[in-house]
């Protein structure tokens, strides 16, 4: 029993070793892992196509235009003709409906930035999964706690910041994923990638969704450390997913929105993922506003998970 | 080989400011040695491992296992330590042997070493054929078992037992009480643990610490503890329907007598020498004597004496009362 003690905890070793437990937690769950790969195709399948704004600005929702026939006086004209001009109503109802769909083109370049609400909003989405997925981070480590597994993680020589890091991991590796389904299932249902678009912008997209993934799960994880009731990371979570969801450019461009939500917006990191994915996919990227977006996540990221770490070496024992 | 293994001083922990739930409390552990920390619920039994296992910081007072400092040096405490909680920590949703595992990958044991020790772990606490199954189709004293083998994976010289027969049936409650003698016998192992079962503590304890009210009352081995109450009791019943209390008093060596329920409970010095006497004293009188029966002390004597007969109605930590009673709907979900 003399031997000398061969344990050597490392955070890498126990952070790869906590978040394999949890990733085959969730595959070996069939019915889990199927409501996952369901979760997004319901998503995009519904709201991806219920909320038809194009088709606001399609001729048909003009619905049956009833022009009479103008009658101008020739008089009027230039240069003045004798009698009578007549112009028939179903002339002027066609140039109409023709006028009312390069007008809906222009308005939807103008307020989206590009001419199809769907593609817009799948992008929007991929923000919405992230958001949702992260939070259950929180509740994860409330039942860990409940179950008395975080109570024997604690007893052992492993790094306290690989128990947080794994969950925050977990919860980014599982967006990443849900993520990668929604983009697929978009561009298979008619997303429109910009000329500009590689796939290297594939890997920024990744990044972008890490960076928050990151940040948004060491919220709800710090929020729910010293938590023993599920109650209160769930009340937290509804709390917040309103607000973060529409105080942001996920569905609706904030430029449209009231002053107010605009200033919430402007600190609401879905915002800034948003924006990150949608000039990386839809968009001509512009690369000053990527750099801003990028730059806001990882300062998010970083200050959360630092936050994350604090609290979990502070609270972890009591 | 004698040397203090574990020692407390002082221990103090105060929880949200006014509930003390371990008071100023020293003791220390031998090497070698099973002991036991016996007491009611919510004594203070689970804080105090809790503090020595790293889990829990002290309020006040100090503690050491092994010679580190369970507060400035913890991270060495857990190194040579094992524990075996009171609570299935096991994760369900895993197989035996990726449990074990998890467990050795937490104390970075390096994995050639980890997989042969796991193998050899679940073979003594005789989970080999169920080492590929999830944890959730285990029974309560499989789990137990399972945990068993966690806490043994990084060949702790002090392991910390809570309650290890919480809620098992009394087969499974003996073969568990062999794997501990077997680890203090075969592994030198020192082994510090917590039960509320009297008979086990008999059973396994080299030393005992009654604990109530998050205070040590008296500490010994079962023996000591035993005699402290100093006397046999014999129990007696008469067929007349009277008091005869008085009568036994006044009989030699008869130190105390407890009527209940028409039985009274007798307790005497050298009992085989007293019992012929008070039958003889009673039928004098014209009583006869049904039913006789001589008991040594038992722990249950002792722990009564100690802690009081009455109820209790503690106030226990809600995290404490929903873990244990997950640990016991666990224990008996299969």
């Amino acid at each position: 029993m003399s031997k000398t003690n061969e344990s050597h905890p490392s955070l890498i070793r126990g952070l790869r070793a906590l978040t394999i437990r949890e990733l085959k937690k969730w595959l070996k769950d069939p019915i889990m892992l199927l409501m996952f790969v369901l979760q997004p195709l319901i998503w995009m399948g519904l709201l991806g196509k219920a909320m038809n704004i194009n088709a606001m600005f399609s001729p048909s929702s003009l619905g049956n235009l009833e022009i009479p026939n103008i009658q101008i006086p020739g008089s009027l004209l230039d240069p003045p003709v004798s009698g009578v001009v007549v112009i028939p109503g179903s002339l002027v109802a066609q140039q109409l409906r023709q006028m009312f769909s390069e007008m809906g083109a222009n308005v939807m370049q103008k307020t989206f930035g590009v001419t199809d609400y769907f593609s817009y909003m799948s992008v929007g989405m991929i923000s919405m999964i992230v958001m949702t997925t992260t939070m259950f981070s929180g509740m994860s480590i409330v039942w860990d706690r409940r179950l008395g597994f975080l109570g024997k993680v604690i007893s052992t020589p492993v790094s306290r910041a690989a128990i947080i890091f794994s969950k925050v991991l977990n919860a980014t590796l599982r967006a990443m994923f849900q993520a990668t389904i929604i983009l697929a299932l978009a561009y298979i249902l008619g997303l429109q990638v910009s000329s500009t678009f590689t796939l290297l912008n594939v890997l920024g997209v990744y990044a972008a969704i890490f960076l928050l993934g990151v940040g948004l799960s060491s919220v709800f994880l710090a929020f729910s450390i010293r938590s023993t009731r599920m109650e209160r990371p769930m009340q937290f979570v509804s709390l917040v997913t309103m607000p973060l969801m529409f105080a942001s450019n996920t569905l609706f461009p904030i430029s449209l929105m009231p002053e107010w939500i605009q200033a919430i917006a402007r600190v609401n990191p879905l915002t800034y993922l948003t924006d990150a994915l949608r000039q990386l996919t839809i968009l001509p990227s512009d690369a000053s506003a990527i750099i801003i977006d990028f730059t806001y996540l990882g300062i998010f990221a970083a200050v959360l998970a630092t936050i994350g770490l604090v609290l979990s070496w502070r609270y972890l024992t009591k | 080989m004698s040397e203090d293994v574990i020692v407390a001083e002082g221990l103090t922990k105060v929880f949200n400011k006014n509930l003390v739930a371990v008071d100023h409390v020293s003791f220390s552990v031998r090497h070698g040695e099973i002991f036991g920390f016996l007491g009611p619920n919510g004594a203070g039994k689970t804080t105090t491992i809790n503090m020595l296992i790293t889990v829990l910081k002290p309020t006040d007072g100090k503690a050491s296992v092994l010679g580190y400092d369970v507060v400035k040096q913890a991270n060495e405490v857990r190194k040579v330590i094992g524990v075996v909680p009171q609570e299935y920590t096991a994760d369900e949703d895993l197989t035996g042997y990726e449990n074990v595992m998890l467990c050795a990958d937490l104390y970075g044991i390096p994995r050639e070493i980890a997989e042969k020790r796991a193998i050899e772990l679940l073979n003594l606490v005789e989970l080999t054929d169920f080492k590929d199954k999830k944890v959730e189709t285990y029974s309560g004293g499989m789990r137990r078992r399972l945990e068993l083998a966690c806490g043994l994976i990084n060949r702790p010289k002090v392991l910390f037992l809570d309650e290890p027969t919480l809620g098992l049936d009394v087969q499974t409650r003996s073969a568990t009480w062999d794997y501990i003698r077997r680890l203090k016998n075969e592994y030198g192992m020192t082994l510090l643990m917590t039960t509320h079962y009297l008979e086990e503590a008999d059973e396994l304890c080299d030393r005992i610490a009654i604990i109530d009210r998050g205070k040590i009352i008296v500490t010994g081995t079962p023996r000591e503890l035993k005699d402290s109450l100093g006397g046999d009791i014999i129990t007696i019943s008469i067929k007349e329907n009277s008091d005869v209390g008085d009568i036994i008093r006044g009989i030699e060596n008869v130190k105390e007598v407890i009527n209940e329920n028409g039985a009274y409970r007798i307790k005497v010095e050298s009992g085989e020498v007293t019992a012929p006497l008070i039958i003889e004293a009673l039928r004098k009188k014209g009583y006869n004597v049904t039913r006789l029966s001589l008991t040594e002390p038992t722990l249950n004597e002792v722990y009564l004496e100690h802690t009081g007969r009455a109820m209790r109605d503690t106030e226990e930590s809600r995290e404490a009362f929903r873990a244990q009673r997950m640990t016991l709907r666990r224990a008996r979900a299969r």
